[in-house]
């Protein structure tokens, strides 16, 4: 479980996230939606300590981490799995050593021990005969699959995606959200997702939270998303021609 | 205060750089890799800019020394201290850094800018460290030898010339290479080469990391690194040449 109280970021002057509290269920899909420049990249990079925030507290399970020095950090970021917007998988690296590179890092097994973990990760994700290619060989569903298996090589307690399935197509973005759920639900994992994608909301969202203008709008669950009040909520859910032509049927 | 803040983020920047590594045996592969792309790659450029510039020395220093009072093994002498003195040392630096600063920055910014530096940082390692200690290493340990080698192919290059267009007849030359030679040319250039092998990597590594935006930033950082590694190349041989040679 992660839980956020309170906290606000800002850049010089500049408020990006004000006051905000969000439990985030062990087990579950938790989903931080809202539109682009809302400001929830920011506050996903904030829970696992890309940005420092200004106020506020972030919780670990029992453990206050954004208390902790960057050294004392170091063993709660090995329980973590990001999946990032581009995959930001290793160039110079092939899909075998950057799934192994956290093994290799952070663990003391052999080889053959690595090349297994490694090789039961990729099924998993099902890529298959591509150990020895280089990530620009790879397509945008493929990178972001490989992403997911280096997330999950150390088997972690926390996984958080950003836009998972940011510029694919939307048979493979479906693909993607549920991988990351089937994982999330297989590993008792907490996984954070960051999306726009109402694709993505309605396949897997246990938990939903939406932000706005870096305040927490809202927050629940897919079914109870579709009869809500909240304006700017119906506002970003319904902002297509199609989906108030649905909503209204 | 902008060059405060920047000095003071270079400093912060190496005191991630010099932290206790996470596995050594990861980086001591990482350092042997660094010691391909940054060293043993440089031999190629190294050899032929110094087996010219021999040459070209050569041939600009009989023609200004052309003086029946002058011996003719004066050439070789001249050839041989610019060389060791200045531009196996320096000459050869101001190149590196071109090559190698700017490759450094553009990696290491490319790699910012597409969240691998994040990517490590989430999975706890300490990506300054990782990514900029082995090709410090590997740069401090390999300048010199490519300094060694420029010399010596710089000399060669200075002989192929007496030889082939017999502006120096090569006894005189060989003579003059061998005459009243200073052992301690050869570790002062290498002294220098050792404080430019680390400006250069951690100037363009600097520029790298704090790298922003997308690919013109990176480009942009290229050049800046360059530039200020360049510069500071020629600040430290100002000042170890004073403090060597005085």
């Amino acid at each position: 479980m992660i839980e956020v109280k309170n906290i606000s970021k800002r850049f010089d002057d500049t408020p990006v996230l004000s006051d905000v509290s969000v439990k985030f269920e062990q087990g579950k899909t938790n989903l931080i939606i809202g539109q682009s420049g809302s400001g929830k990249t920011v506050l996903l990079k904030s829970i696992v300590g890309l940005h420092d925030i200004n106020e506020g507290e972030i919780w670990y399970d029992d453990i206050l981490f954004n208390s902790l020095s960057f050294h004392e950090k170091k063993d709660i970021r090995k329980e973590i799995g990001m999946l990032f917007q581009g995959a930001a998988l290793f160039d110079s690296s092939t899909v075998e050593q950057n799934v192994m590179f956290p093994l290799e890092m952070f663990s003391d097994q052999t080889y053959e021990e690595k090349l297994d973990r490694v090789n039961f990760c990729l099924s998993r994700v099902n890529i298959v005969n591509a150990n020895q290619l280089f990530p620009a060989e790879l397509s945008g569903g493929m990178k972001k699959r490989v992403g997911i298996a280096r997330a999950i090589a150390l088997n972690p307690k926390y996984l958080f995606c950003d836009e998972p399935n940011s510029g694919l197509d939307p048979k493979t973005g479906i693909l993607i959200d549920n991988l990351i759920k089937e994982i999330t639900e297989e590993y008792n994992i907490t996984t954070i997702v960051n999306t726009h994608d109402m694709n993505s909301v309605m396949e897997i969202g246990d938990k939903v939270v939406f932000i706005f203008n870096g305040i927490k709008y809202w927050e629940g669950t897919k079914e109870e998303i579709l009869n809500t009040n909240c304006k700017e909520l119906n506002d970003f859910v319904f902002a297509t021609s199609l989906a108030q032509k649905l909503k209204n049927s | 205060m902008k060059f405060l803040e920047q000095l003071g983020k270079y400093f912060i920047l190496l005191t991630k750089v010099f932290a206790k590594p996470e596995k050594l045996k990861i980086y001591y592969r990482q350092t042997l890799r660094e010691i391909e792309n940054l060293g043993i790659n440089s031999f190629g450029i190294v050899v032929i800019v110094s087996v010219f510039v021999g040459a070209v020395i050569t041939i600009q220093t009989n023609y200004n020394i052309e003086n029946p009072l002058l011996p003719r093994y004066l050439v070789g002498v001249t050839v041989r201290d610019s060389l060791l003195l200045e531009f196996s040392s320096t000459m050869i630096a101001l190149i590196l850094a071109g090559k190698i600063g700017s490759s450094i920055s553009s990696e290491i910014g490319t790699m910012r800018v597409s969240e691998q530096i994040d990517a490590l940082e989430i999975m706890g390692v300490n990506s300054a460290s990782y990514l900029v200690l082995p090709k410090i290493i590997a740069a401090v340990f390999f300048f010199p030898i490519l300094s060694l080698l420029s010399m010596f192919v710089g000399i060669f290059g200075g002989y192929l010339i007496c030889i082939i267009s017999d502006v120096v007849p090569t006894a005189d030359y060989i003579y003059g290479i061998q005459y009243v030679f200073y052992p301690h040319y050869v570790s002062y250039a290498l002294t220098k080469m050792v404080f430019y092998a680390f400006i250069i990597v951690t100037v363009s590594a600097f520029h790298g990391y704090y790298a922003s935006g997308g690919a013109l930033e990176v480009g942009k950082s290229s050049t800046k690194a360059v530039v200020y590694s360049s510069i500071l190349v020629l600040l430290a041989n100002l000042v170890l040449t004073k403090l060597i040679l005085s």
